[in-house]
């Protein structure tokens, strides 16, 4: 009797004491990771746009003149419209042209769905300097298009128009991250309760007055979040405007890539990376306030 | 729904082709061009050759990339999903508020340009003392590859029944062994599936890696360098080849692995659409 009362007595407290540290130890690569690699390095950046550049890694003084420089220049402000600008065209472009799939997938595809989709995503997992070098071998003055063209007598000539130019730049990244869109896409369009749009038709909505009325409002929050995966990673591209785009279409990303090589001002470069990243927490806000207007509907 | 679109459907079907074709055309240009005998990619195709494969098979430079890929790809996969499953597991079973916060900054690489984070680990890798190195390269990767486990191990954890480990704590099983023995076994499809992916986002990435690496290269800054000589551009090719052809393997084996583990039909590969927004 008073062995296993003792037992009930000790269990619980060795028990917590146990799963506290289950819980620390599960808790440490996490919290590690993203103290170090996330918060730190990022804090880091916004500390480097603060300083002087005197030639050493965290620099000297403290400045404004990083930021000042960044937004008086009209150079920096052309190429960060442009950026924008490329951008929104590429997420325009995705989106609008991911949502027929996305709608095709959640209401038509049936039985072939998860193949479907999987075909779809499928690009993705694939190397995007592969999928961009592709496009330039595709556009460039002797290539794939141009030849194509000529054999079949459509122009007698190769087009010069096709390679380095902001059109070859927006494609590009439109065929690169056009998987991307899909799926939140797709998840939102799953969501709309199947009843509402049964309620619509009963009261006599034509299919397409079902779509804009229903369908669409309540699919606003996936295309808002497709919207975001593909700007974001795309209006700090260097890669593409520098293998297809020419010198007519340098992005912010270029810019900061260049001032951590050639031009070796890294406090520069790190006030030009906090602009993006402002830029890309305002887009964030709007979405998620748009997310929750739309969202409030359901 | 059903009965009445079914002209609208055809239309949708004929755009759905066309965008499929659309996706895969550009792509399939590089393996056709490795197989074409002259050193300019047009048409019309100018007869077949091997030679551009048998190219690569001696070339040194190539090789040593090939290696630094390798161990970069698996130490980062080992890392990314490590962290990808004590995050997601904490989250979903524990559901603190550090919990939560750790998994929606795991999350949050997400919304970072990839010259963003390239730029912050070349500055954090410098103060450390390591410079550029394959060392730097793999904690941009872990990062990079990062909010794609989590978020595969999330879902896992969440489809997996509370009752499971509530029966194996009520036999007397503690925290780590309920974790380890019937967790983890229940999670193992998600876990392999998670580091397959995570290697091929490592082995594909190139932006971050342009910052990290020293003097040995990965793959695609291997592929990067040769694309400033227009005269490599066919061997550039048959690579191109090799390397999108080994990513579609290891991605619909990972696929495959993924579904055969999974309770319902959830879904599918891209796990980038699940964002630490809302």
């Amino acid at each position: 009797m008073s062995v296993s009362a003792e037992t009930d007595f000790t269990a619980p407290a060795a028990s917590k004491r146990r799963q506290r540290l289950f819980q620390f130890g599960m808790s440490v690569p996490g919290a590690l990771a993203t103290s170090i690699l996330v918060l730190f390095a990022l804090g880091v950046v916004l500390f480097l746009g603060f300083r002087t550049n005197d030639g050493s890694l965290l620099g000297g003084g403290v400045t404004f003149k990083n930021f000042s420089d960044a937004l008086s220049d009209p150079l920096y402000a052309t190429v960060i419209l442009r950026s924008l600008a490329i951008a929104g065209f590429v997420t325009l472009a995705t989106v609008a042209t991911a949502y027929p799939v996305a709608f095709y997938l959640a209401f038509h595809a049936g039985r072939h769905r998860g193949l479907l989709l999987f075909v779809v995503t499928l690009p993705f997992w694939t190397s995007y300097l592969l999928r961009v070098f592709a496009w330039k071998v595709v556009l460039a003055y002797n290539g794939v298009l141009n030849s194509a063209l000529l054999s079949a007598g459509i122009t007698s000539e190769p087009i010069l128009a096709f390679l380095n130019t902001p059109a070859a730049v927006v494609v590009t990244l439109a065929h690169a991250y056009a998987a991307f869109a899909i799926l939140p896409i797709y998840v939102a369009l799953e969501n709309v309760p199947r009843s509402l749009i049964e309620a619509a038709e009963d009261l006599g909505a034509r299919p397409f007055t079902v779509f804009r009325r229903v369908i669409l409002p309540i699919s606003m929050p996936g295309v808002m979040g497709a919207a975001l995966v593909v700007f974001v990673p795309t209006v700090g591209d260097y890669v593409t405007p520098a293998l297809v785009g020419g010198p007519s279409s340098t992005m912010i990303g270029s810019m900061i890539q260049a001032q951590f090589g050639k031009a070796n001002d890294w406090p520069f470069g790190a006030a030009l990376a906090v602009i993006v990243m402002l830029v890309i927490l305002v887009v964030v806000l709007i979405a998620r306030f748009a997310d929750k207007h739309f969202g409030s509907r359901t | 729904m059903s009965a009445a679109p079914s002209k609208n459907a055809t239309w949708l079907r004929i755009y759905i082709v066309a965008y499929v074709v659309f996706l895969y055309l550009p792509i399939a240009i590089i393996p056709i061009f490795s197989f074409n005998n002259s050193v300019q990619a047009a048409f019309p195709l100018s007869g077949f050759t091997f030679d551009w494969y048998r190219s690569l098979l001696d070339n040194e430079n190539l090789h040593r990339a090939f290696e630094t890929s390798l161990i970069v790809g698996l130490t980062a996969a080992f890392l990314a999903t490590t962290i990808g499953v004590t995050v997601g597991y904490m989250e979903i079973a524990g559901g603190d508020r550090i919990s939560r916060t750790i998994s929606a900054l795991a999350r949050l690489p997400i919304l970072i340009p990839g010259v963003i984070v390239g730029i912050a680990l070349l500055i954090l890798v410098n103060l450390a003392g390591l410079g550029p190195s394959r060392v730097a390269i793999v904690l941009g990767h872990t990062l990079v590859a990062l909010p794609t486990a989590v978020v595969i191990m999330r879902s896992r954890f969440l489809a997996l029944p509370k009752s499971f480990s509530e029966v194996a704590m009520d036999l007397g099983a503690h925290e780590w062994t309920t974790f380890r023995r019937i967790i983890l076994p229940l999670a193992a499809p998600a876990i392999v599936s998670s580091f397959m992916l995570s290697f091929l986002t490592s082995f594909d990435e190139f932006i971050v890696a342009f910052f990290l690496s020293g003097t040995e290269q990965t793959l695609p800054l291997f592929v990067w360098g040769q694309l400033r000589f227009p005269k490599s551009l066919p061997s550039v090719m048959a690579l191109g080849s090799v390397i999108l052809l080994a990513s579609i393997v290891i991605a619909t084996a990972a696929e495959l692995i993924r579904r055969r583990g999974a309770f319902a039909d959830d879904l599918p590969v891209t796990a980038k659409g699940n964002l630490p927004i809302s």
